[in-house]
């Protein structure tokens, strides 16, 4: 049996499975893909601490992980489809293997949300996309849109303007809830138009994106936009389906906890995209997977104290 | 690694479309991050499936023109091909058993 196990190896994971190698912990991290989580989508992070001059999301990752290895970790392919939670054991099987563990850090992170519109799964991979440094080099000196109104959406069309001809950002609101330093960047690069109080209706097109159809939320207008990508950055979905019914979720799916990553079940701890906050950034899930890893020491020497000798 | 062979625009006819084993190829690029998660596990099936499948990788920056053939616009995109022909298309980054479960339907 394991002391601990953490299911996901982006920054949250890292960095508890560095603190919990270096606690010399039993641990082993679990992880579907592999390492690194959404901010491997990133083109650049200019925000976390450490790096004046900014950092690909790729590299800062995989320093994260070479990190880890000079002490040890274990991190292991494999994707977690169910679990059975106890105080004194945690069962969590793959489709390979059952593994156990004292206690577990769930790192799992979450998905970019979907519009819900028409067209949208039909296009998706034919220029509908929630990436935009994975698809934006094919859509040299074409007309996309973004839509979405946060720092997200923002620092993808900018990305974007590196290829494309026109970035449209399209946002249902009158004023961008991006950092204003985005919002200044945006409004001086000449490539993008903002389309204000709109929201897009149905993505047209059959073989690949066509157009959009918009409708202004304040007078109701409807309208037809010709771009050959969209790119939808609307807000993230946490990838809560593995522990439904099984832990404290609030009213959006993400994980309830206090402020030491602990959840509803004893032994079992949240870090990261996954946990309920207000901020979601490397810059949290890194103190939070190092307050887990903590928290998951602390709980496992009481568990041992409490073990007939 | 030496197990994923590196295809070209030139190469790609000969190398996947008339190939007598199954084939897969890794459409990546050095921008793109999720591509770097699909890479290593693309490395893995090379090495477990040698002489069985030949998977393979195209740098889609230096290769314009395959992907546009084949109606590529995101990336990563994994397609298998059986007697030159698209057997599967996978776009985006999956586990690596779900990768695993497509190439079994192709032997």
């Amino acid at each position: 049996m394991e002391d601990l196990i953490i299911i996901g190896a982006g920054p949250a994971g890292l960095t508890a499975g560095l603190y919990a190698a270096r606690a010399r912990l039993k641990t082993k991290v679990l992880e579907r893909f592999s390492p690194g989580g959404q901010i491997l989508t990133t083109d650049w992070v200019e925000n976390y601490p450490g790096f004046p001059d900014g950092i690909s999301g790729f590299e800062l990752v995989d320093r994260m992980r070479r990190q880890t290895e000079k002490f040890g970790l274990e991190i292991q392919n494999q994707e977690v489809v169910r679990f059975e939670l106890t105080p004194e054991k945690k069962t969590l099987m793959t489709d390979k293997e059952t593994f156990e563990s004292r206690s577990l850090i769930l790192a799992i992170g979450a998905a970019p949300q979907k519009l819900g519109i028409e067209g949208e799964d039909l296009l998706t991979g034919k220029g509908v996309s929630y990436c935009a440094t994975c698809d934006g080099p094919f859509y040299r000196d074409q007309e996309v849109a973004v839509i979405g109104g946060g720092d997200t959406a923002v620092e993808e069309a900018i990305f974007l303007t590196r290829f494309a001809g026109k970035v449209y950002i399209i946002h249902r609101r009158d004023e961008l809830r991006a950092t204003k330093l985005l919002r200044e960047r945006a409004f001086a690069e000449e490539k993008i138009e903002l389309v204000w109080d709109t929201i897009p209706m149905r993505i047209i097109g059959k073989a690949g994106v066509e157009g959009l159809d918009l409708k202004n939320v304040k007078t109701g207008h409807e309208s037809h936009l010709s771009v050959q990508g969209v790119f939808i950055f609307v807000g993230y979905n946490p990838n809560s389906e593995l522990v439904k019914g099984q832990l404290e979720l609030d009213s959006l799916g993400f994980v309830v906890t206090n402020n030491n990553m602990e959840t509803s079940v004893a032994g079992v701890f949240a870090a990261g995209d996954i946990r309920s906050k207000v901020l979601r950034q490397v810059s949290t899930a890194v103190g939070e997977g190092a307050t887990a890893a903590f928290a998951a020491e602390k709980y496992i020497e009481a568990l041992m104290h409490k073990e007939p000798l | 690694m030496a197990d994923v062979l590196k295809v070209t625009d030139e190469t790609f006819d000969e190398e996947i479309l008339n190939s007598e084993i199954p084939a897969m190829v890794d459409f990546w690029a050095e921008w793109c991050g999720p591509c770097k998660m699909v890479s290593p596990v693309v490395e893995e099936l090379a090495r477990e499936y040698k002489g069985r499948i030949k998977i393979a990788s195209m740098d889609v920056d230096g290769n314009r023109q395959t992907p546009g053939r084949f109606g590529i616009r995101n990336i990563p995109t994994l397609i298998l091909f059986k007697g030159g022909e698209v057997a599967q298309t996978i776009i985006g980054a999956y586990p690596k058993s779900y990768i695993d479960e497509e190439i079994k339907k192709l032997l």
